[in-house]
């Protein structure tokens, strides 16, 4: 049953993947990979992460796909063109992403042994839940940290705002 | 009971799409999507291993990566602007400033 689940999401994934390589118009690239980011939002859930799929589905499919479109329709980006540039990449490229993902995953299936298994629902200690836990490593002993990153989208909002204004 | 080197393997497919994307696009629309593919497919592989581990570590790093992507974007895509601005295309190809 969670086999199953897994399986759908994991084949959404894999061709919402290659559909982001292989169409040509961003807009089309830009949705494909929306679909990429709610099939992780699932498997995410599979493992127990539940504020993790949330806030997938909320950050990366809502708010950064949606900044993504709205500039692909600002700049009336179209289908881009084959260069010799891109010829090079297919050449050189493609062999070697395809031994990275053999290498990888012939890695990981060899020590399959010392992994173990993904229960669905498994809370990390018994009783309290994936929230409850993730608030409470975040806000006792990673405070510091987390109030830093407060700064660093404030920065991150001065500098977007500085870097997309038409100069006079 | 999905064996983890499962979610890896997925991981390491998406981290692979990913890279091949990067080197074959030419819209910088579109690499700058394929950089946000492979952080998918990193965080990923931190999920599964705080899911083997059994340590919510993993995922307060997914947290903090999620955060940082997120202002990434918003500077990545004001430089797309900027960029486009100034030189009305783009094609990676063209934006060859700093070459010679």
């Amino acid at each position: 049953m969670q086999l199953a689940l897994f399986l759908i999401f994991a084949v959404l994934c894999v061709l919402g993947a290659l559909n982001l390589l292989l169409q040509r118009s961003p807009i089309n690239s830009a949705l494909s990979l929306v679909v990429v980011m709610l099939s992780l939002a699932v498997i995410y859930w599979t493992l127990g992460a539940e504020f993790l799929a949330a806030a997938q589905v909320i950050v990366y499919s809502g708010a950064i796909m949606v900044l993504f479109t709205f500039v692909i329709m600002l700049l009336n980006a179209g289908e881009e063109v084959k260069t010799r540039g891109s010829k090079v990449a297919y050449i050189v490229g493609v062999p070697a992403v395809l031994c990275v993902a053999a290498l990888l995953s012939y890695t990981f299936l060899h020590e399959r042994a010392a992994l173990g298994y993904a229960n669905l629902g498994g809370r990390l200690n018994d009783g309290a839940s994936n929230m409850a836990e993730l608030s409470k490593v975040l806000f006792t002993d990673l405070l510091l940290p987390f109030e830093v990153t407060s700064i660093l989208i404030l920065v991150a909002i001065l500098g977007a705002v500085v870097l997309a204004r038409k100069d006079n | 009971m999905v064996p983890i080197p499962y979610y890896l393997v997925l991981a390491a497919l998406l981290f692979s799409i990913g890279i091949g994307a990067f080197l074959i696009k030419r819209n910088i629309i579109t690499v700058f999507m394929s950089i946000e593919l492979m952080l998918n497919a990193v965080n990923l592989t931190f999920v599964a291993f705080s899911h083997v581990h059994r340590a919510v570590q993993g995922q307060i790093f997914v947290f903090f990566v999620m955060v940082v992507a997120a202002a990434e974007a918003a500077v990545g895509l004001a430089i797309i602007i900027a960029i486009f601005r100034a030189r009305q295309t783009l094609d990676v190809d063209s934006i060859n400033l700093m070459k010679n």
